[in-house]
């Protein structure tokens, strides 16, 4: 049988399938697929279930009250997406950050990035049919969300990164604590390799599946881990570097395959480079306060900015408008996975339908986050 | 360690070059804003290809990375901006342009960029559901995030209030 090479609404062969919203892998998230058989002629996400509006209540809110908010679309990563939005404040109101609640900031980041690569491979592993993967990955995030609420106070959701620093200061004695779930962490992330990367099952679920070249990654503005496992060398932390990750030692992994299985060893290798920016943050962290008083109501001078940072799902940028009122005249919210949602389309044509799982995940893409 | 260099910021000269050269090639483009590593400029809807094009070809800005838009109510305008970021030319990975264009909010009209930057397809999309910018061009202007049946003006309009406030 010969596969239809274009999507045509007059064909009887065609079969057009809906992939969630009510999927259990697929999120908030609906995958229309058009198929010739078990292939994938078309794709066609449709994204919209979990909008809240998060651009239009920030016009309603001041500054600090747009916090909490903000954080909900991604609260795997919620300390990611909350840094480009207090820098984006800071800057318009010239705030000077004190240099220990710079070094919280980057600590909180880069646990929120593992936590949040931790879920990403634990149900990378269910949707490859490598169901020991998520047993682990689950149970080994808790001892980094442990280390988390200690700083931040609360499991998920921390509101922790701040207009003027951070909430509050991290407990003594936590750097020791820490160091201990590092060292661990890096022998358990060894047995991941071995077990779940390099496993024949999952290599044979993902290697050479949805392959992304170089050139379409750019063409498409696929970012963070999707980008990376394409081949580009580009993290905002290196290349547009905010708050100290000037003053941090880390590098910048990538992969040249672009299929689904470099998506997935990036993230791991971007796990390993985190736990060394949390060894050198918790050594080098200088006394002093970690914010500035700000009032509950800030004024933030007219003038507009675009701040952006590397978050576990990519590049999360705002665009901040004020006029001088203590609301926000305009705040545009830009995520990762909205971006990436892009790839998927792209990616989806083609293949066989039961790729199309792997293909999915592997985009490292939170439905709410593309949803705002 | 020094956490933050609070020196005085360097000259912009990266992207004072670079303003330059858009004002040397498209006359009436209209720089709003000269930073370290941000470059604002506003051109006009039926200029805005040629000078996204340059930038995409001449100077190397290849990765579209936000697509907005600003209801600007008072001045009776819609401001489309697009931010870009260059991945082709070493030494400026840290630099995003922004391109800007304001057509009138009764009728705002622009040319779709999704030729010059197939990124910006859902952007542009966003962007006309939410502020009702007609793409012309653009394959798709389905709603996306707003539901299909919404009948109300685009909700990131000023004039529109939300449902309680």
């Amino acid at each position: 049988m010969t596969i239809q090479s274009e999507y045509s609404p007059d064909s009887d062969r065609i079969m057009s399938v809906a992939l969630g919203p009510q999927h259990p892998g697929a999120g908030h998230f609906r995958i229309q697929l058009w198929l010739d058989g078990d292939y994938v002629v078309r794709a066609e996400p449709d994204p919209g279930y979990v909008h809240r509006g998060e651009e239009k209540m920030a016009e309603y809110r001041n500054y600090i009250q747009n916090v909490p908010h903000l954080e909900r679309p991604v609260i795997l990563d919620s300390s990611g997406i909350l840094f480009p939005y207090a820098m984006a404040v800071d800057e318009l109101m010239n705030n000077k950050i004190p240099p220990r609640a710079e070094y919280l900031r980057v600590i909180m980041a880069e646990l929120n990035r593992i936590i949040s690569h931790m879920y990403f491979l634990a149900i990378y592993g269910i949707f490859t049919g490598h169901t020991t993967m998520i047993e682990w990955s689950m149970g080994d995030r808790d001892f980094w969300i442990d280390i988390a609420e200690r700083i931040g106070g609360a499991r998920v959701t921390f509101a922790y990164t701040i207009p003027g620093g951070v909430r509050n200061d991290m407990p003594e004695g936590l750097a020791e604590r820490a160091y201990k779930t590092c060292a661990w962490f890096e022998k358990r992330m060894e047995e991941y390799e071995k077990m779940f990367i390099r496993n024949p099952i999952f290599l044979s679920r993902t290697e050479g599946v949805g392959v992304l070249s170089r050139e379409r990654a750019i063409q498409l503005g696929a970012t963070g881990t999707v980008l990376r496992a394409s081949g580009v060398k580009h993290d905002i932390r290196k290349a547009d570097p905010y708050s100290v990750y000037s003053d941090l030692d880390f590098e910048v992994p990538t992969e040249n395959t672009g299929d689904c299985w470099a998506r997935a060893y990036v993230a791991l290798q971007e796990m390993r480079q985190s736990v060394r920016i949390l060894r050198q943050a918790f050594k080098n962290i200088p006394p002093g306060p970690v914010r500035l008083k700000l009032g509950p109501q800030p004024r933030v001078p007219a003038g507009e900015t675009y701040t952006r940072a590397e978050t576990a799902h990519g590049e999360d940028s705002y665009y901040l408008i004020s006029d001088g009122s203590p609301r926000p005249y305009r705040l545009r919210l830009q995520t990762g996975s909205f971006r990436n949602m892009l790839v998927l389309p792209n990616l989806l044509k083609g293949v066989h339908i039961a790729d199309v799982p792997p293909v999915y995940w592997s985009l490292n893409y939170w439905p709410v986050h593309a949803d705002k | 360690m020094q956490a933050q260099a609070p020196a005085a910021p360097a000259e912009p000269t990266k992207t004072k070059a670079l303003a330059d050269k858009f004002t040397a090639k498209f006359s009436g483009t209209v720089i709003d804003y000269v930073r370290q590593k941000r470059l604002k400029l506003t051109t006009s809807p039926d200029r805005i290809k040629e000078v996204a094009l340059f930038s995409r070809d001449q100077l190397g800005f290849d990765h579209i990375s936000c697509v907005s838009g600003t209801d600007w109510i008072a001045k009776n305008e819609i401001e489309v901006i697009y931010f870009v970021d260059n991945l082709s030319t070493p030494g400026f990975a840290d630099v995003v342009l922004a391109i800007a264009e304001r057509p009138n909010r009764d009728n705002p009209m622009v040319p779709t960029l999704i030729d010059v930057w197939p990124g910006a397809e859902y952007e542009e999309r966003e962007t006309h559901e939410m502020l009702g910018v007609d793409f012309q061009g653009h394959p798709n202007q389905k709603n996306l995030l707003l539901p299909e049946d919404w009948n109300d003006i685009p909700p990131l309009r000023k004039d529109y209030i939300s449902p309680g406030r």
